[in-house]
């Protein structure tokens, strides 16, 4: 595999195309970065709530809203099925409506994605629940549990 | 490095470590996978669908370790041809692809538990299917390349080195983007993750790679004996000929 230029400077001809692959190296990991840079706002798959105050989307326009579900929010409506809650992100908070089976991992304190759109009174209505948990995992039994939590362990292993 | 130029001296190595890297491999995931299955406590809020960490944290991790390798191999045979570094890359592929498909089946199967969904087109699930994608480009060019002839590597090698700008792009998808994967529970010697999932974990993940290592090796001598076939199919071809 050796060429004629390789047999007669090796060295050489070995640094040229290191160097030529590392220029090429760098220029790719910039394009990388600034193709990422441009994306930073349509590459994410929700808005938070600060967005929705700040910029909020016309209404009947489709768009996803992620955020906490906020302790002491969650509220049934009288029809049973339909729920109420505030989406918050420390900076906004937006209410929601939703009619339907939510996730198991969807509670109080906790991550959610709803699908829908912003109703003309402010109110997000959603036709769809995703739950987003964090990034930590700890055992059932370690977790300080609640009284409430023990309660539903309690219920599980019955 | 380049006493390994010489495939015979490397292939004694290879033949002498397949068998233990296999071994190891074998037992200690299938020791590791037994303990999540079994022995590892259910999760707070996610329960026993938690146990399916231990697959798909270490594929996913495979996969991209996969790429990684196959990019510095193609930087080593685009520099200093080294006549191992494209064939060590052509034995990663098929591995890395498994593994990153097992990340995304195992992903999925999780997902609709934890999150309510099989799949969404979030920054994180899009650009690990875009490096399966990465993957099945890469064997299908490695193989044709392979197919037209020695030293026609290096189509294939420039195309390891710009498929690596995705790599990072996984890693920082959850980071740059608001995403409905959660940020990395592990980063830089700090854990989210309560030790008795982080122990499993990161047995599971030295168990796969073992196996992954062990299927290179096998994959590198495969196709080393290919090579040395050929090599003499045409000699015998040309003999034929003079005669």
């Amino acid at each position: 595999m050796s060429q004629p230029g390789a047999t007669s400077q090796p060295v050489k001809a070995k640094h040229q195309r290191l160097i030529l692959v590392l220029i090429a190296l760098a220029a790719l990991i910039g394009a990388a970065l600034l193709a990422a840079w441009a994306l930073r706002s349509q590459a994410s798959y929700f808005y938070v709530p600060a967005d929705i105050a700040s910029n909020p989307p016309e209404a009947d326009r489709a768009v996803r809203l992620g955020g906490m579900v906020e302790a002491g929010s969650l509220k049934t409506n009288a029809d049973g099925v339909t729920i109420r809650f505030v989406v918050g992100d420390g900076k906004a908070r937006v209410p929601v409506q939703f009619k339907g089976i939510v996730p198991d991992l969807f509670k109080e304190g906790s991550g959610v994605v709803a699908e829908g759109k912003l109703g003309r009174d402010g109110t997000f209505v959603a036709n769809n629940l995703l739950a987003k948990h964090d990034e930590k995992y700890v055992p059932r039994e370690m977790a300080g549990m609640s009284a409430d939590q023990a309660r539903k362990t309690v219920e599980e292993t019955r | 490095m380049h006493g390994f130029a010489n495939p015979a001296r490397f292939l004694r190595l290879a033949r002498s470590l397949t068998m233990p890297l296999l071994m190891a491999g074998l037992v200690i995931t299938g020791a590791s996978l037994v303990w999540g299955l079994l022995g590892a406590p259910a999760e707070k809020l996610q329960g026993d669908s938690v146990r399916i960490l231990f697959v798909h944290v270490p594929a996913a991790w495979l996969g991209m370790g996969g790429w990684t390798a196959i990019a510095v191999a193609s930087l080593t045979e685009l520099v200093w041809r080294h006549p191992l570094a494209g064939i060590g890359a052509r034995a990663i592929a098929l591995p890395g692809a498994v593994f990153s498909a097992l990340c995304l089946i195992t992903g999925s199967l999780w997902g609709r538990p934890a999150w309510g969904t099989w799949w969404v087109w979030d920054g994180r699930l899009t650009s690990m299917l875009v490096l399966l994608f990465l993957y099945l480009a890469y064997l299908a060019l490695a193989d044709a390349a392979n197919r037209d002839g020695a030293g026609q590597s290096r189509i294939p090698a420039i195309f390891g080195l710009v498929g690596a700008a995705n790599i990072p792009i996984i890693h920082y998808s959850v980071l740059w983007w608001n995403s409905l994967h959660q940020p990395p529970s592990i980063s830089m010697g700090k854990s989210a993750m309560a030790p008795e999932f982080l122990w499993g974990l990161l047995a599971a993940t030295l168990g796969f790679s073992l196996l992954f290592g062990a299927v290179v090796l096998m994959r590198m001598r495969a196709i080393l004996a290919d090579q040395q076939a050929e090599a003499r199919l045409r000699r015998r071809a040309m003999e034929a000929a003079d005669a």
